[in-house]
């Protein structure tokens, strides 16, 4: 028998957290540091999955199967493919990332925060190695506590109503979705066992009446125009952490859902659907770009860029063929990285200025030089400049894009000029112009900073010079699931023909 | 011819719980009328009386007794499981309320006992006549404890308002029974299945009354909309403590006497109580959802949400399967843990002149007693049904019988009444998270209150994290002994 590797990779936050339980609460320094020293383990536990993993099959590796509700045939059922594997290296990291950067500008109620943050870890591992859709579903809303709390206890002026609205919107979409799980398990043959779901024949009709459920939770979580409203309050009331994480996991887990459930198992109707989602992600693209250009606060321009990114994101993933899919992919951990990377950096001078307003910043570039270097590759990393990993997922998204609708992707392209217009705008208007006075003496970044921002400048450089170490994870596995989707045979043409593309 | 020989005493082994039960409360009483200063013994013996009255339950055979008037089945031993724990648990937090307000010790846990014998019988009930005796058992302690505390504003109001409409609720089942006596010529419930059944009865007009007559008296009793108005009044003005014990035990026997009825003596009728039953769960849980949106009060709260949940304890009787008799029960008893954890807390912030149970007073709870503060946000997670809690388990097995049976639109209904309460629980968490506190006062806790809260926090999170072994336990008990 073999170390449950997913196992431990759950519940070795959770148990850590609640092991925070036992210090007492006034030594926060302790707290800080087993925190940080728990998901940094956790993060070299991620190591062991990466070395052993094999990419030539597209089966799912590392299972553990037990039985956990006998009564309605519930198994306790964990494994990952070439698609889950990359979250739970950026889950770990960005919780590390987002510890570091809670360091200092967590106060109050400490103890519940760091413990929140490693709950929050622990389910959001559990959501990307759930292979049971009930499993799946109690880690997917489990997560909701404890996000719940970190945007309403530790975040800015308006916090209330931006983490009830989160919270109300994920919990419609989400209850609708349960509604489809049990509908799904009367006809799949009594079970909820994802492997065993799909490639079944269901009839067209309850297709798609599974598809709109599943797209209830889905679509809100990504979020998907138009019901992308909860993002902006709730990415700009969050503390720095708190955004860190929306952006880095939470909102890949709706584009996930789709990948591991709707494809899959209902392959009839996300082809039937396939236009209404690539209209949804077209408008998505432009109307966040456009949005973006009319925003005043640093956060909530980042917030909409998002809701624009994720349109590319839902865009590739309904091209439904491999270079749409793996670039897809691809952006959900470019997007990670390089939006969490932007928070982190908003959260690093927000401390300094303690606002947010774009017009109270001027000419950082010559008080913050080196904060103004970061900052200045992670808005090249989003607007997509190739040698960074924006341009590699974006490119394969609008290749894809093309393959399947020419004329939607000349749409969505002028989104990256939208998306370049905002971002360099926003450059020019925070680093650039005069030096306002109150951007004089302000602190350079420290040494935790620095170390907090390295590792995203080497990965945007890293995945952008050599995306094929990331791509060579999915081939396989995006393969098989473009065969459920289309039937074997279909999509022999699209497969990892020529995608040992460098740019 | 049989010549009578002498009594036969093992007759009495079904209702030997019963009988203890009733020998405590004797007990009780005397104990107070002559160790006027030992009131630290009546809870302890309510405890252990019940404990043993609960041993002996699971313990024991399935077996009928009384030429089949009183049953020993899986159905009557999980309800009975639900009462018996309620009174335990209520016990257990007394000691803390008494220090609070000054009430009649000796008579509050006698009247207890008494009317947790009613609710065993009326768990137990193979005939008609035992089910409205039990039920009479039940209700007329109930009556008098609600009006226990004598110089309260509202107590008074609350417990007349409770004894004209139960006693209301009550004569209109007894209508209803007689009817259906009437028409199959007995009471005894299996037969009157059977007769309904032979005699092609389940069309008739006679007999829809009597099933429209049985159906308010059940409504009234588990406070289902629109038979519920007496609920938030009496919830509110009750201590609180009985309110906490109304809100579980009575109800949860109340689905009992529905489910003796309905799904037992009735199931012929299935077409016809299904779909009312339908409409009447999406009628409460709406009432019961929105009106608590818009309450101070978090004892009036939790009055509306008992009476939301109600609505979704119905949607496992409606489906008028073993399967949906068993959400329901499952769902009774991980609503007891919750709904008796978030009175527990309730309690902890009532100061002793019974003000202190408004939102306000929870501001900044979690500052102030952050161990509190952190049960209260398990219950109330666990009464919107967010995995991992028990609430989330039982609503879905709900849910999945209810969907199994056909009825999709109630299902969809339920759901989004569902998120609708997220927002009145959340509320709460609001209050004890994200606000300043306004006072620093703090909190004393008693031994059995600490006992309860462990309970019934490691009730709500065990059915959640590990619910096989209690779906387990009332599948088995049901469909076993059927």
């Amino acid at each position: 028998m073999s170390i449950p590797l997913l196992s431990t990779l759950i519940f070795f936050p959770i148990v850590g957290g609640l092991s925070l339980l036992a210090v007492p609460r006034q030594q926060t320094g302790t707290i800080r540091l087993m925190a940080l020293i728990i998901s940094l383990i956790e993060l070299v536990l991620t190591i062991p999955l990466i070395v052993l993993f094999d990419k030539n099959t597209h089966a799912m590796q590392f299972r553990e199967l037990h039985p956990w509700i006998s009564a309605l045939n519930i198994n306790y059922s964990l494994g990952i493919d070439g698609i889950s594997i990359l979250f739970l290296v950026l889950t770990a990291l960005i919780i590390v990332l987002s510890i570091l950067v809670s360091w200092e500008s967590i106060s109050e109620k400490v103890q519940e925060f760091f413990i929140a943050m490693l709950l929050l870890e622990g389910v959001m591992m559990g959501v990307f190695c759930a292979l049971d859709f009930f499993l799946f579903y109690v880690f997917w809303e489990t997560m909701l506590i404890p996000m719940f709390l970190i945007i309403g206890i530790w975040g800015g002026p308006n916090r209330i109503y931006a983490t009830v609205k989160f919270f109300l919107y994920t919990l419609v979409g989400s209850l609708l979705m349960l509604v489809g799980i049990i509908l799904l398990y009367q006809n799949g043959g009594q079970t909820f066992d994802v492997l065993k779901l799909a490639g079944q024949p269901y009839s067209l009709k309850l297709q798609l009446l599974l598809f709109w459920a599943f797209f209830a939770a889905f679509a809100v979580k990504v979020p998907m125009w138009p019901v992308h409203t909860w993002l902006p309050d709730a990415h700009t009331e969050a503390p720095t952490a708190g955004s860190v994480i929306l952006a880095g996991v939470l909102i890949k887990m709706g584009a996930y859902g789709f990948l591991r459930f709707s494809l899959p198992i209902l392959p009839m109707a996300s082809q039937k659907m396939l236009m209404p989602m690539l209209i949804l992600s077209v408008i998505a693209i432009v109307y966040g770009a456009v949005i973006c250009l009319a925003q005043t606060d640093l956060k909530r321009l980042i917030a909409y860029s998002s809701v624009s990114h994720m349109g590319f994101v839902t865009l590739g993933l309904f091209a439904l063929n491999q270079r749409g899919l793996e670039g897809s992919i691809l952006q959900m951990i470019n997007h990670g990285l390089v939006t969490g990377a932007l928070f982190l950096a908003v959260g690093m001078i927000y401390e300094r200025t303690h606002s947010r307003e774009i017009s109270v910043y001027g000419g950082l570039a010559s008080t913050m030089p080196v904060f103004a270097g970061f900052f200045m590759l992670f808005t090249l990393a989003a607007v997509g400049l190739p040698g960074t990993n924006g341009f590699i997922g974006e490119f394969l998204i609008l290749l894809g894009g093309f393959e399947c609708r020419p004329w939607l992707a000349v749409v969505a392209s002028s989104g990256l000029i939208l998306g370049a217009w905002y971002m360099l705008w926003l450059y020019q208007r925070v680093f650039f112009n005069e030096v306002k006075e109150s951007m004089q003496g302000l602190a350079q970044l420290n040494l935790r900073e620095i170390i907090i921002l390295t590792p995203m400048v080497i990965l945007i450089l890293w995945i952008g010079l050599f995306p094929n170490g990331l791509l060579s994870f999915m081939h396989v596995s995006v393969g098989h699931l473009l065969e459920q989707v289309h039937g074997s045979g279909l999509v022999q043409s699209a497969v990892i023909s020529g995608l040992t593309m460098h740019p | 011819m049989i010549v009578p020989a002498a009594i036969d005493w093992s007759v009495i082994v079904p209702i030997l719980p019963e009988l203890l039960l009733v020998g405590v409360a004797i007990l009780l009483i005397g104990l107070d009328l002559f160790l006027p200063n030992e009131h630290q013994l009546l809870p302890w013996l309510t405890i252990v009386g019940s404990l043993a009255a609960l041993i002996m339950v699971l313990g024991a055979r399935p077996t009928a007794g009384f030429g089949g008037m009183f049953l020993l089945d899986g159905y009557a031993v999980v309800f009975k499981t639900i009462c018996l724990a309620t009174v335990i648990m209520i016990a257990l937090m007394s000691e803390q309320f008494r220090n609070l307000i000054r009430m009649r010790q000796g008579e509050y846990y006698s009247l207890l006992m008494l009317s947790l014998v009613g609710m065993l019988l009326m768990a137990s009930a193979g005939d008609l006549m035992v089910l409205y005796l039990g039920l009479e058992l039940m209700a007329l302690p109930v009556y008098a404890l609600v009006g226990l505390h004598k110089r309260g504003q509202w107590t008074s109001e609350a417990a007349v308002k409770y004894f004209l409409t139960g006693g209301f609720a009550s004569a209109l089942l007894l209508f209803g029974m007689s009817l259906l006596y009437g028409l199959t010529g007995t009471t005894e419930i299996s037969r009157i299945a059977e007769v309904i059944s032979s005699g092609h009865l389940a069309g008739s007009s006679a007999m829809l009354a009597a099933l429209g007559l049985c159906l308010v008296g059940c409504c009234f009793k588990v406070a289902v909309a629109p038979f519920h108005f007496w609920t938030p009044d009496v919830y509110e003005g009750a201590p609180t403590i009985i309110t906490a014990f109304m809100s579980v035990a009575p109800k949860a026997a109340g689905f009992a006497l529905f489910g003796r009825i309905f799904f037992f003596g009735l199931p012929h009728l299935h077409d016809h109580w299904g779909p009312i039953l339908a409409c009447l769960a999406l009628l409460t849980m709406a009432v019961g959802n929105i009106t608590a949106l818009c309450q101070h009060n978090l004892k009036r709260m939790l009055a509306y949400s008992s009476v939301a949940h109600a609505g979704y304890a119905v949607l496992g009787l409606l489906a008028g399967t073993a399967e949906g008799i068993a959400a329901t029960m499952t769902y009774l008893v991980i609503y007891l843990f919750m709904n008796l954890g978030a009175f527990a807390i309730l309690m902890l912030l009532t100061s002793a002149d019974g003000s202190g149970d408004t939102l306000d007073d929870c501001r900044g709870l979690a500052t102030r007693h952050p161990l509190a503060a952190a049960m209260m946000l398990v219950f109330l997670f666990s009464l919107t049904g967010i995995p991992p809690t028990g609430g989330f388990i039982g609503k879905f097995y709900l849910l999945k019988s209810a969907f199994v049976a056909g009825y999709t639109l109630t299902v969809v209904g339920a759901v989004l009444f569902s998120a609708i309460s997220a927002y009145f629980y959340l509320r709460v968490v609001r209050y004890m998270y994200m606000n300043e506190p306004v006072q620093h006062s703090s909190l004393t806790v008693s031994h059995g209150m600490h006992a309860a809260l462990v309970l019934c926090v490691l009730g709500v999170l065990g059915t959640g994290i590990f619910p096989g072994s209690l779906l387990n336990w009332t599948v088995t008990l049901l469909t076993g002994f059927l």
